[in-house]
């Protein structure tokens, strides 16, 4: 497997949301099977450049957009490119749980059905996604039941699963374990580091010590730019910038 | 001192809420009270008879119920899909504000006001004549700002993430609102939709002029033709008859089974919306 392949891409990104300039000349390279953490304090544009990834602020009104996204050698905003098309190759998990108000099944059939695939394999793809997301044995008797009863870990877990269920190539993921327990945020933990043989994965995460314990690079952003990045242990244990240092020791954020 | 406040705040409250409630018991006992003795079958099953002194009032709950249909074709799918177009896609602009503003005054606009433009839109302009279709319609336009308003609240209240799981896993705009975003309004807007009927279903001034009449002798149901309907039954039975003192019992007969109408209509509404928070938790 060609490890260092580049699979998303930004080349001097700007982003403003009305007059407000949120990202500021981003450049920065995503690596296939890698999991990328994107760290920094709050408002510092984590969120907002992982959003762009997938287009996801396309029905935002007052949003303009400069500067180059590329998945492998597609422009991700260029005319031509179609936006579904886009999300079904790079998936999405959220912040806060947010499973279709339907039954768990339907939750990953959804996509399926969306996306044209065949019914006699729909079945055969939704269990491969619960056990690949290590909840099929909590749920697998009760495919049926409304996925708004399960536990706010089991809910993220199923969010995952609706995401891999439509192997995607990257799974971008904000702040996926801000809404839960510690248990919970472990399980998900192992999720994403047995995920990444087969998907790019891009992380924002508050948590410096899940930063460390998933990530193979880690981003640093501050105030709308990129400072830092490169492998999680320098950046943890040798940052070259001052104000990088400061923020994973704590001093501030 | 400090000790009486709570027991007046509370007495003040209690008291209001008991002289709501207290008219409420009135009214009902009222109805009930002098409305039950003439309630039989034969009264909601047979045709008036001997100048309405006698008789029941079939076409008259044939001719609301057929009304209220009507009236539900033409605002439930225009109303629910302005509001989808106004919560979804429209961004805001001064021009959907304007037309935000429209539809609120539209909703205070008195009902009267509708009777006379449905007579003139329908019943002149299109020249429909007074009949069951223009009282319809005119009732349609009536209930629609209604409609809009309440269908856009429960679409409100589907929070955004909602919509991006569905745009996340490569669903177009419209799949995520056909799919995700309705279903989940969905109990909000029925009962919105079954208050505006019932609110519909009595009113009486904007049929007035549009097509209900106070007594036909043919079964009710031809679009084309008039109407009876039980508000304006029970306007003319209260008020215009001439042997008014004959017809009081059927007056509080016809009253009881407006309101049981107009019931049924808003336990349904109650209903679903029961049954939707137990699925929800």
């Amino acid at each position: 497997m060609t490890n260092d392949l580049i699979k998303l891409s930004a080349q001097s990104v700007n982003l403003w949301f009305g007059s407000k300039h949120v990202l500021k000349n981003i450049n920065i390279e995503f690596q296939q099977n890698k999991v990328t953490a994107l760290i920094g304090p709050s408002g510092c544009g984590k969120s907002t450049l992982l959003r762009s990834f997938n287009r996801m602020h396309d029905l935002l009104p007052d949003v303009r957009i400069e500067g180059k996204l590329m998945l492998e050698q597609q422009d991700i905003y260029e005319k031509n490119t179609s936006v579904t098309q886009l999300r079904r190759r790079v998936g999405m998990v959220f912040q806060k749980a947010n499973p279709f108000p339907k039954s768990i099944y339907e939750n990953i059939n959804y996509g399926l059905k969306i996306n044209d695939v065949p019914k006699e394999e729909r079945d055969g793809i939704v269990e491969k996604a619960l056990r690949e997301s290590y909840i099929w044995e909590e749920v697998k008797d009760e495919l049926q039941k409304p996925a708004t009863r399960l536990s706010g870990g089991q809910q993220q877990r199923l969010c995952i699963a609706r995401t891999v269920a439509l192997r995607p190539e990257v799974i971008l993921m904000d702040e996926p374990c801000s809404a839960l327990d510690p248990l919970s945020t472990l399980k998900i933990e192992e999720l994403i580091i047995k995920l990444k043989k087969d998907y790019t994965i891009i992380i924002v995460t508050h948590n410096m010590q899940q930063a460390q314990r998933v990530a193979d690079k880690t981003v640093f952003m501050y105030l709308g730019e990129v400072i830092e990045m490169g492998n999680t242990d320098d950046i943890f244990n040798n940052p070259k910038n001052e104000l990088t240092g400061n923020y994973v020791k704590g001093r501030f954020g | 001192m400090k000790k009486l406040t709570p027991i007046i705040e509370w007495g003040t409250l209690l008291f209001c809420t008991g002289t709501v409630c207290f008219y409420l018991f009135v009214i009902l006992y009222d109805l009930i009270h002098r409305g039950a003795p003439s309630l039989s079958w034969a009264f909601i099953s047979t045709q008036p008879s001997a100048g309405m002194t006698k008789g029941g009032i079939l076409p008259a709950i044939t001719g609301t119920v057929l009304l209220t249909l009507i009236t539900a074709v033409v605002s439930v799918p225009l109303g629910i899909s302005c509001a989808i177009y106004l919560n979804e896609y429209a961004i805001d602009s001064w021009l959907t504000r304007v037309i935000r503003a429209c539809i609120r005054n539209l909703s205070g606009v008195p009902s009267i006001i509708y009777g006379l433009f449905g007579l003139a839109l329908f019943v002149q302009g299109l020249r429909m004549g007074t009949s069951l279709l223009s009282a319809g319609f005119t009732l349609g336009l009536l209930s629609l700002p209604y409609i809009i308003t309440t269908t856009e609240e429960a679409l409100r209240r589907i929070p955004a993430s909602t919509r991006e799981a569905a745009l996340a896993v490569g669903a177009t705009q419209f799949e995520s609102i056909r799919d995700v975003v309705l279903p989940a309004a969905l109990p909000g807007i029925l009962t919105g939709v079954v208050l505006t009927l019932s609110r519909a279903a009595g009113e009486t001034a904007p049929i007035m002029f549009t097509g209900v009449a106070f007594y036909i002798n043919s079964p009710a149901g031809y679009l084309n033709q008039e109407f009876m309907a039980l508000p304006y039954h029970l306007y003319m039975l209260a008020t215009q008859h001439q042997a008014i003192d004959v017809v009081r019992p059927l007056a509080y007969g016809t009253a009881l089974v407006l309101i049981m109408v107009v019931f049924i209509l808003n336990l349904t509404a109650f209903y679903i919306r029961y049954k939707h928070s137990k699925n929800d938790e």
